[in-house]
């Protein structure tokens, strides 16, 4: 019944919405980089054509309907083949007409498009690495000023709003939020190199054009130009498991001033960041941090009671290996203890060394053996994870 | 051409009763009803889960089910709609109407046949049960990878992937088994004086879609095969660490997966120019031309696979070669549209239900070819992949081009199954809901595509609820106007006015020169065709 209810409600309100906000979009979003330009204008193009052959079939079609029924006493006519030459010919004029539409005037603007979007290098004048993960987004600049750049982006709507049931209002940008915004100078050709670590993600921003799968093991490349400043939104569009409609991608495009000194703020902060690693940390402010690391990147699956959702996802309070040794005899850490867990993965669960600094590693394990039910007491400190990593 | 008698043969009808005579039959018409029951029913179940899934994207945000059950939903979905829905659909026509219309007595293989349907019901539970097996504690759930298969998605996931792995490997069997023994029956039953050009339309259609099955199956069989290996045996074909490579699997799933869409078509363009001649009361126009075009679409199809992954990355030529091969399916397609409107042409048409599908579906299926052009042009291409446009798309040639025409093939043949005629009004009724809420729920799918919804989302942003609202409204009427097919067929077996031999007027070919119903044993005195 609730569900009858909800689309009686869910009409109404559509009629309503009809008059008073119609928010209804009829074609590509803006384009702002010429290779979404290129296929808008490829697009249009395309669907003029087949909409002018659908209406003209059509309209012979339908008049044949109303002319030659048997109601109104039509009698069939029969067919006879095409056997003079020029019953030949003008039967082969449609055939002809569809080869020019196919392979000049709609073959030759694609080629062109096609050459435009793999051409990822020529004026390139920056690379970055885009990396997909189960599920979430990491960029590294890889040259210039912003060399050594790199964090990680999680989707940032309020998981409450996300929850089944939820009915209160959403945000503007309900599942188009990231905590990190990915950051590009205006104007400047960037080529972008794609991966990823688990399973196969596809990083697309409808405003830009350019989608390419990241496969776990290979590069593959893509670019963009932003051409116009503003922060554009996407999402991963190829099936990553359940957390697929959760990793959305936001893209800042800055004129280049702003982008330096974005650039330069970013560098200090992750300097200041990675510094952490060498100061000893008290539980408290170990528990703290962790507590925020847990819920962006852990509660997905290990949910933020740490109750889990067995048998694919374990729970972590009273866990074995939340609350047995990290570190054995030798001073390393066990092989299947909790840091091994947590730097490595195992099966469905991703490593973290690549996408975790040393603070957040210790802090996250820190935080699920003193909370979540769990009070094992012992701490790990950054420098300790820094040095397990080498 | 000889009309055999009813009497003559009755006494050779001895079978068993009840149970055991749908159990044990080799006969090719029980064989085709059972394989159209089930596709029927099994259109329920994969027509459930898909309104399960639209009431969920009715608004954005979570209310029905979460995300690890939609994403089983959807690939399960596809598995049922396309292998236990449309092809058994299609293989129990070919059942039924294929020695009809060849004028043979039964199937060539008739245990083979046999065999061939009871393969079915295992893997439809194969493919359900983890649902079940889930609400007791057992495995996580079905497949959840669509259905697909991707890797490394699917070496991630749970016993569904078995189960659906298992499926597709019986499913695949029964299919080979039904091509052979379609194969097998074309080119050696036929009546005297009917030569491979003399055939039926609908029996090229099959030979096609024959061939196909059995050329590409068992590179699907192959793939699933060796995606078992990937998660239990330690190898490392989809996986890179060991060397492997994930994009190859896509390659080996579409050169199966682009074929079948024609597998699914080619009996349907089979029988609508029959239906098209028969209520245009006027020949077929352009028989040769439609049986190379047949030819042509089956040799095209096998070549332009990697068009279903452009965005997965290859080298420039490659990505030319797939779009051109593409755009060339154009052709032939373009030479079937011409021959079916210039049957209609100056005929003297009538509108009864089969008809009104027939035109139905000419008009969306040239929606869904049109698009397909489109979806060819690999730039623009970048943006419509994995997006409702595709979802809407494929709607438009799967369930338009292909359930639409099971439909008008149903209403046609009914009358020749059963002995009855179905009942005209619902008929019509069931016609017009369902291609009025069709468009409501596809049409505003291309947009949301055009607009950057991606496809598999158990959740949207808000930009994205005035067209979900709209789409699954439509789902729902769509769905519920099922129902008066189901009753229609299942008052046209019980009883009603009692159909003649050639059951509409302008019907020719054999199956409309043997009573309705047709005798157990169709021809038991060979007809010969001039």
């Amino acid at each position: 019944m609730q569900v009858f209810k909800k689309i009686g409600l869910g009409l109404a309100v559509f009629f309503a919405s009809l008059s008073a906000y119609a928010d209804y979009s009829w074609n590509f979003p803006e384009p702002v980089t010429p290779m979404a330009l290129d296929t808008l204008h490829v697009h249009n193009k395309f669907m003029l054509i087949t909409m002018a052959i659908f209406v003209v079939v059509l309209a012979i079609m339908i008049y044949s309907i109303f002319a030659h029924r048997k109601s109104k006493g039509y009698k069939a006519v029969a067919d006879k083949a095409p056997s003079t030459a020029v019953e030949i010919f003008w039967t082969l004029v449609p055939f002809a007409i569809l080869l020019l539409i196919d392979f000049v005037i709609m073959g030759i603007p694609a080629y062109h498009s096609v050459v435009m979007m793999e051409d990822t290098r020529d004026k390139a004048t920056m690379v970055i690495k885009v990396t997909g993960s189960q599920w979430r987004w990491q960029y590294e600049y890889l040259d210039g000023d912003a060399k050594g750049i790199k964090f990680v982006s999680n989707l940032s709507t309020p998981k409450e709003q996300t929850d089944k049931g939820f009915e209160g209002k959403k945000d503007e940008q309900y599942l188009l939020e990231v905590d990190n915004h990915l950051v590009l100078p205006v104007g400047e050709k960037v080529r972008i190199l794609m991966t990823a670590t688990d399973v196969m993600h596809n990083w697309w921003v409808p405003q830009f054009g350019s989608s390419r799968l990241a496969v776990p093991g290979f590069l593959r490349e893509t670019w963009v130009q932003v051409d116009k400043a503003g922060t554009y939104r996407g999402q991963c569009k190829e099936l990553c498991g359940k957390g697929h409609g959760y990793m959305p991608v936001v893209v800042d495009a800055l004129p280049l001033e702003e982008y330096k000194t974005w650039v330069a703020a970013k560098k200090e902060e992750l300097a200041k960041a990675d510094a952490g690693s060498d100061k000893e940390w008290t539980k408290d402010e170990l528990v703290a941090t962790g507590k925020g690391v847990y819920e962006k990147n852990c509660a997905v699956c290990h949910q933020v009671s740490g109750a889990g959702l067995p048998p694919a996802f374990p729970a972590l309070t009273g866990s074995k290996i939340a609350t047995s040794p990290i570190f054995g005899a030798d001073g390393k850490y066990l092989k299947d203890g909790h840091l091994d867990r947590v730097l490595n993965g195992i099966r469905v669960m991703p490593g973290w060394k690549a996408l975790l600094n040393d603070t957040e590693i210790a802090a996250v394990i820190t935080y699920e053996r003193n909370a979540l039910g769990n009070s094992v007491g012992d701490v790990l400190q950054p420098a300790q994870v820094k040095a397990a990593r080498q | 051409m000889s009309t055999t008698t009813t009497a003559h043969h009755e006494e050779h009808a001895e079978h068993p009763s009840g149970i055991m005579r749908w159990l044990t039959t080799t006969n090719h018409k029980d064989i085709g009803t059972m394989y159209l029951t089930f596709a029927l029913i099994m259109f329920f179940v994969g027509g459930a889960m898909i309104l399960a899934i639209r009431a969920e994207l009715f608004q954005p945000g979570l209310q029905l089910v979460n995300p690890e059950f939609f994403n089983q939903l959807i690939g399960v979905h596809a598995l049922i709609m396309i292998f236990a829905a449309l092809m058994p659909a299609a293989t129990g026509f070919a059942n039924w109407m294929i020695p009809l219309q060849i004028g043979a007595p039964d199937m060539a293989l008739p245990r083979l046949n046999n065999w061939g349907f009871w393969l079915l019901p295992p893997s439809a539970i194969l493919l359900t049960l983890p649902f079940t097996l889930a609400l007791f504690g057992i495995g996580d759930g079905a497949l959840a990878t669509g259905w697909t298969f991707y890797p490394p998605l699917s070496v991630q996931g749970g016993i569904g992937v078995d189960f659906a792995i298992f499926a597709v490997h019986l499913l695949g069997v029964s299919s080979v088994l039904g091509s052979i023994n379609i194969i097998v029956t074309l080119y050696n039953m036929r009546a005297p004086g009917m030569t491979l050009m003399k055939m039926p339309l609908f029996c090229w259609g099959w030979l096609i879609t024959a061939f196909l099955l059995v050329a590409t199956i068992p590179v699907l069989a192959g793939a699933v095969t060796m995606l078992l290996t990937d998660r239990h045996f330690g190898t490392h074909f989809f996986d890179a660490a060991g060397g492997g490579d994930p994009v190859m699997f896509q390659h080996l799933f579409w050169f199966f997966g682009h074929p079948e869409v024609y597998i699914l078509l080619l009996p349907v363009w089979g029988f609508i120019p029959q239906i098209l001649e028969t209520f245009s009361r006027k020949p077929m126009y352009g028989y040769k031309a439609q049986v190379y075009s047949f030819w042509a679409i089956g040799a095209l199809s096998v070549v332009v696979w990697a068009h279903h992954f452009f965005t997965s990355g290859m080298p420039v030529p490659a990505l030319l070669y797939f779009m051109y091969s593409t755009m060339a399916i154009s052709l032939p397609l373009a030479v079937m549209f011409f021959c079916w409107i210039k049957t209609m042409w100056k005929g003297s048409m009538s509108f009864e239900t089969p008809m009104l599908f027939t035109v139905g579906w000419i008009i969306l299926f040239g929606i869904g070819g049109l698009t397909g052009l489109v979806l060819a042009d690999v730039a623009a291409d970048a943006q419509y992949h994995n997006s409702y446009f595709v979802v809407a798309h494929f709607h438009y040639t799967l369930f338009a081009g292909g359930i639409m025409g099971i439909m008008a093939g149903v209403y046609f043949w009914l009358p020749k199954m059963t002995g009855h005629m179905y009942n005209e009004k619902l008929g019509k009724l069931h016609f017009w809901l369902t291609a009025i809420s069709f468009n409501l729920t596809f049409i505003p799918q291309f947009f949301l595509g055009l607009a950057g919804m991606p496809r598999r989302i158990p959740d949207y942003a808000l930009q994205f609820a005035e067209f979900n609202m709209i789409s699954s409204v439509a789902a729902f009427a769509l769905g519920l106007s099922q129902l008066l097919f189901v009753y229609n067929i299942v008052t046209c077996v019980k009883g009603g006015k009692k159909a003649t031999d050639q059951v509409w007027e302008g019907a020719h070919g054999l199956e409309w020169t043997l009573p309705s119903p047709p005798p157990y044993h169709s021809f038991s005195e060979q007809p010969t065709v001039k």
